[in-house]
C-alpha cells in the first residue's frame, strides 16, 4: 500500500484523460474535489490488488450520466461516497477497499473521491483498462462475473437498489433508466466483487500507469520536450497520424453520443486523412476505407502541443492533434473478450487487427 | 450613417470618422494613462468643423480597459456570491480554481441556497426564498453593493436567479446584481466565473463610461455613446457598464471587423500587426471565428465567447538582436517615438529594420545606415516564417488563403507568403481596428437545451429570443440578420434533447431618425 501524493493526484488526472479514449468524462472537477481535500491534509492510500484477502469485498464505483449535465451538477465526492454507504447497508457489511470500474477520464478518480469519505483505500485496478461507454464491456463481464446489485443514488436523496438482473446488459438497460429519471447523472456502486475476484479478473495497476502517463507528460512539458513522444515511451504505443481537424459530425441515438471526426494531416502526413468514429469513446480509425486501429486497441486523440486528451465531447474543428493507439488489456484481445468489446460490439462488420501485432 | 470609431490600445489611440460606409479621416494618438484624455484629443485630432457632429449618429469605442483590471488586479469591488444549487454543487464552492491573489480581491462573501433546475426544465430543488431574504440582509449588513446570482441549469430557466436578485433588490436598496444566465451558458462554474469578475468590474465601467462621456460633452459631440464588445458588436453605453466582460476582447475583432469591411473580403485570414503584437485570427461571413471552448482571463476559467485568436510577440516596436537575428517577444510598446533608433533612441526596434529595408519612411534614416545588409535580410526572414507559422494554424486546410495584412506594423508583411495565395492591404488598415468600431452593429445571443421539438422549431425558438435580445441591446428590429446557427444533440438525454447557440446581429436603432424628420418639417415650413 503506498500513499499518493498531491502530484500523483495531478498526474492521475492527466494520465486518466488520455486512457479515456475520448470519454469517461473529464477528470477537472474530480481533480478540483481532491484538490479541495489534499489541501486540507487529507490523503488517499492506493492498495495493489495482491494485498487483497480473498474474501474481502471491494466496492466498484462510478459516475453514470450526461457530460453537459456534469457541467452544472458538479462532481460531488459526497455523492459517490453515498452510493457506496447505501451497499454497505444492502449488504450488511463494510468494503475493504474501493475501485474504479474504468480508469478512463473522470471516472478513473471518483474512487478516490469516495475513498476520502469512506477511510479506506482505492485498488491499484479498474475493470476496462480505459474508458468504454457499456456496463458488460468490463472484465468482469467477460469473466462472467455477477453483474448485480447496483446502487444508484442522486444528490436530492434519492437511492435505488437493483437486486438481480439476468444479464449485464439487462443491467446496462436498467441502470440507464434510473440514471434518465434521477436527472441524467447518478453516482453508482456496482456488483461488488470478492478480493479473489479482483485478483481474478480485474486489469491490475491501471491507476499507477495513468499516474506515469501523466508524470510522463508533466516532465516532458516541463523540460519542453515532445510530451507525446513521452507517452509513447511510457506505454510503448504507436504513433498513428499527426494533422488538424477539418470537421465534427455528432448525433444522439439510444443515449450515446455518436459521430465522427476527419484529421487532415500536417507534417509528415500531409496530403492525406483519416476518419475516427466515435460512440462516447473513440472506436475506429479509417484512412482511405480501410480500418486502421479498432477497439478495444486505446486510440488516444491528444492536443499536438501539450500532450492533453482531447474528449468526443470537446473536439472541435481546427484542433492540432496526433492520434496514438495503446495497447488494450490482454483479457479483451481474447475470442470471448472481442465479443464484449471487439469492433462488432460496436456494430461494426470488421475483424480486430491489433496495431501491436503487425 | 457618420459615425466616430475610436479604439484605445497599448500604443495607440485610433479614431475614424466614417460618412456614408466611407472612411473619411483617420488619426493616431498616443493612448494616455487616465485612458480618456486621449480619447478626447483623438476625438480633437478628428476635423469635425464642417458640420461638427449634428449630422453624428453615434461614437463607437473599443477599450481593453476591462480585461486590464481584470489582469493587472486593480480596481476590482469585492462581490458576494449567492449560489442556488442546494443540496448539488455544495463541494465546489464559487472561487474554485481562482488566482489566490485575485480571489481575496473580489471574494465578499459565499452563500449557498437551495434550488435551481435540472436540465429538461424541471425543478431540481424548492427555491429557498426564507434562506435568500435571510442573505440578502446579511449582504446589506456587510455593506457590499454587488451580488453575484447563480443557479442550476439558470440558462434554461433564469426564474430563481431572477427571484432571488428581486429579494435583494428589495432588501438592498442600491444594490447591483449580475445574475449569471446572462453572462454565459451551459457550465456552472464558468458561468458563475464569468458573473464574479463582470460584478467586480461594474464600479470601474460605470467610471470608465462616464469619463468617455466626459470626454464626448467636452469636445461638444452629443451623439450616443455605444462600446464594442468581444464578438465585433456593439452595446449602448448603459449596457456596457453593466456588462463589462463583454467588451473584454474587442480591440482585435474590432480590426478584424475593420479588416472585412475596409477589404470588402468576408472570408480571410487577418494579421493586426500593432506595436507589441500580432494578432492572427480567421474571418468567416465577416466575423471573426470563436473560440468555442474555455478562456482563462487573467487565471480564471470562463467560457463566454471570445474571438479564436492568436497572438505572437511581433510588432513595430518589437525588440531586434542582431546577432541572434530574433525579433520580440519585448518591446519598446508606448516608447516607440522616443526609443527606436530611427527616432533618436538606442534600441534597435522591427520599425528600424523596416525603414533600413525601405519598407516604410519614418524618422531619420540615416540613423539605421550602419546596420548590415544581410542582418536586415536576416530579420526580415524570420518575420515572415513567423508570419507563416501562425497563419498556417489559423487555415483549415492546406489551399491557399487570403491575408489581410493591417495595423501600424503591416509594413513587416511581406508580399509573399508560404500558403498564402494573396496579401491584401488596405487604405486606412492602420487603423481598421477604428473603423471595425465604426461600422458594429449589435448582437443577440443565446446557448439553451431544447426538448421535444424538431431541430427546425428549436433553433426557430432561440431565434426569436436572440432576436429580442438584440432589439433590447439598441438594434433597430427590422434590420436583424442570422449570423450563427448551430446545434449539438446531447448524449444521455431521453427527448431528442439538443443545445442550440444562435446569434444574431442588426443595425444599430437610427437615434437621428426623429430628429431628421423634425428637420424636414422645419424646412417645409420656412419654404
Amino acid at each position: 500500500m503506498r500513499q499518493l501524493s498531491p502530484e500523483d493526484i495531478e498526474a492521475l488526472s492527466v494520465g486518466a484523460w488520455i486512457l479515456g479514449t475520448g470519454g469517461g468524462g473529464s477528470p477537472y472537477h474530480a481533480l478540483l474535489n481532491l484538490r479541495r481535500f489534499y489541501d486540507a491534509g487529507v490523503r488517499v492510500d492506493l492498495i495493489d490488488p495482491d494485498e487483497l484477502d480473498d474474501d474481502d469485498a471491494i466496492a466498484v464505483v462510478s459516475i453514470m450520466g450526461a457530460p453537459l449535465v456534469f457541467q452544472e451538477r458538479l462532481v460531488d465526492s459526497r455523492l459517490i461516497a453515498r452510493a457506496v454507504s447505501a451497499m454497505e447497508e444492502h449488504l450488511g457489511r463494510k468494503f475493504r477497499a474501493v475501485m474504479a470500474v474504468e480508469i478512463g477520464g473522470g471516472n478513473g478518480m471518483q474512487s478516490l473521491l469516495a475513498a476520502v469519505h469512506l477511510k479506506i483505500p482505492v485498488v491499484d485496478a479498474d475493470a476496462m483498462g480505459r474508458a468504454y461507454p457499456e456496463a458488460q464491456m468490463t472484465s468482469f463481464a467477460v469473466g462472467n462475473l455477477a453483474p448485480y446489485p447496483l446502487t444508484s443514488v442522486d444528490p436530492r436523496g434519492n437511492e435505488a437498489i437493483v437486486g438481480k438482473t439476468s444479464s449485464w446488459k439487462w443491467m446496462e438497460r436498467v441502470s440507464r433508466k434510473l440514471c434518465t429519471e434521477f436527472g441524467s447523472i447518478v453516482a453508482t456502486c456496482k456488483a461488488p466483487r470478492t478480493g479473489a475476484e479482483v485478483k481474478k479478473w480485474a486489469i491490475p495497476h491501471t491507476t499507477s500507469k495513468a499516474i506515469n502517463l501523466g508524470r510522463a507528460v508533466a516532465e516532458a512539458n516541463r523540460e519542453h520536450a515532445d510530451p507525446i513522444a513521452a507517452i509513447l515511451k511510457a506505454e510503448s504505443g504507436k504513433f498513428l497520424f499527426s494533422g488538424k481537424i477539418v470537421e465534427v459530425e455528432r448525433r444522439t441515438t439510444e443515449g450515446f453520443l455518436r459521430g465522427r471526426t476527419v484529421v487532415e494531416g500536417l507534417g509528415d502526413d500531409h496530403g492525406s486523412q483519416i476518419r475516427i468514429d466515435f460512440q462516447n469513446e473513440w472506436i475506429v480509425v479509417w484512412r482511405d476505407g480501410q480500418a486502421l486501429v479498432s477497439t478495444p486497441d486505446l486510440i488516444c486523440v491528444l492536443d499536438s502541443e501539450s500532450g492533453e486528451a482531447i474528449g468526443t465531447e470537446t473536439i472541435r474543428y481546427g484542433q492540432r492533434t496526433t492520434v496514438i493507439a495503446l495497447p488494450a488489456a490482454p483479457v479483451f484481445l481474447s475470442p470471448r473478450g472481442l465479443d464484449h468489446v471487439g469492433p462488432r460490439a460496436f456494430g461494426y462488420d470488421i475483424d480486430f487487427k491489433s496495431v501491436f501485432c503487425s | 450613417m457618420r459615425r466616430i470609431g475610436i479604439d484605445v490600445g497599448g500604443t495607440n489611440t485610433d479614431a475614424v470618422l466614417i460618412d456614408g460606409g466611407k472612411v473619411v479621416q483617420g488619426v493616431k494618438v498616443a493612448t494616455t494613462a487616465d485612458v480618456t484624455s486621449g480619447v478626447a484629443a483623438a476625438i480633437e485630432a478628428l476635423d469635425l468643423s464642417a458640420e461638427h457632429d449634428s449630422g453624428l449618429d453615434a461614437l463607437m469605442i473599443g477599450t481593453t480597459h476591462f480585461i486590464n483590471a481584470v489582469v493587472q488586479r486593480r480596481h476590482l469591488t469585492k462581490v458576494a456570491v449567492i449560489r442556488v444549487a442546494l443540496p448539488a454543487t455544495s463541494s465546489l464552492p464559487p472561487f474554485t480554481d481562482w488566482p489566490a491573489g485575485l480571489a481575496e480581491l473580489a471574494n465578499g462573501g459565499v452563500f449557498q441556497i437551495e434550488g435551481g433546475h435540472d436540465y429538461d426544465g424541471r425543478r431540481f430543488a424548492p427555491l429557498d426564498t426564507t434562506a435568500a431574504r435571510r442573505i440578502a440582509r446579511e449582504i446589506r449588513n456587510l455593506g457590499l453593493k454587488y451580488v453575484v446570482v447563480n443557479a442550476l441549469f439558470s440558462p434554461l430557466d433564469p426564474s430563481d436567479e431572477e427571484a432571488v436578485a428581486a429579494i435583494l433588490r428589495e432588501e438592498i436598496p442600491d444594490v447591483s446584481v449580475t445574475c449569471a444566465h446572462l453572462l454565459g451558458g451551459i457550465g456552472l462554474l464558468e458561468r458563475e466565473n464569468a458573473a464574479i469578475l463582470n460584478a467586480s468590474l461594474i464600479a470601474l465601467a460605470r467610471e470608465t463610461i462616464t469619463a468617455f462621456e466626459h470626454a464626448k460633452s467636452k469636445v461638444g459631440l452629443n451623439a450616443p455613446l455605444f462600446v464594442t464588445q468581444n464578438d465585433g458588436t456593439v452595446a449602448e453605453a448603459s449596457r456596457a457598464a453593466t456588462y463589462p466582460v463583454f467588451s473584454f476582447a474587442s480591440g482585435a475583432t474590432n480590426s478584424m471587423r475593420g479588416a472585412a469591411y475596409l477589404s470588402g473580403l468576408k472570408d480571410a485570414v487577418v494579421v493586426d500587426v500593432g506595436g507589441t503584437t500580432a494578432d492572427f485570427g480567421y474571418l468567416r461571413n465577416g466575423f471573426p471565428r470563436e473560440a468555442n471552448a474555455v478562456v482563462h482571463i487573467g487565471g480564471v476559467r470562463t467560457l463566454f465567447r471570445m474571438p479564436d485568436l492568436v497572438s505572437i510577440g511581433l510588432g513595430g516596436g518589437s525588440h531586434i538582436d542582431l546577432e541572434a537575428a530574433t525579433i520580440g517577444p519585448l518591446s519598446v510598446g508606448y516608447r516607440l517615438s522616443t526609443e527606436a533608433l530611427v527616432f533618436g533612441g538606442n534600441r534597435v526596434t522591427a520599425t528600424d529594420i523596416g525603414v533600413a529595408a525601405g519598407l516604410i519612411d519614418l524618422g531619420d534614416r540615416k540613423r539605421v545606415a550602419h546596420i548590415a545588409a544581410d542582418d536586415v535580410k536576416r530579420i526580415l526572414r524570420r518575420c515572415k516564417e513567423m508570419l507563416e507559422e501562425n497563419v498556417d494554424r489559423m487555415k483549415t486546410n492546406a489551399s491557399d488563403i487570403t491575408l489581410i495584412a493591417v495595423g501600424g506594423g503591416a509594413f513587416l508583411v511581406p508580399e509573399e507568403l508560404q500558403g498564402v495565395g494573396r496579401v491584401v492591404r488596405v487604405q486606412h488598415g492602420g487603423c481598421a481596428n477604428a473603423v471595425g468600431a465604426a461600422i458594429a452593429q449589435v448582437s443577440g445571443e443565446v446557448d439553451q437545451v431544447f426538448q421535444g421539438l424538431t431541430r427546425d422549431e428549436a433553433v426557430a425558438s432561440a431565434r426569436k429570443l436572440a432576436e429580442s435580445r438584440a432589439v433590447e441591446a439598441g438594434a433597430d428590429s427590422e434590420s436583424l440578420a442570422l449570423v450563427e446557427a448551430e446545434d449539438t444533440p446531447i448524449a444521455y438525454l431521453p427527448g431528442n434533447a439538443m443545445r442550440v447557440r444562435v446569434k444574431v446581429v442588426g443595425n444599430i436603432r437610427s437615434t437621428r431618425m426623429g430628429q431628421t424628420a423634425k428637420e424636414k418639417v422645419t424646412c417645409q415650413s420656412v419654404s
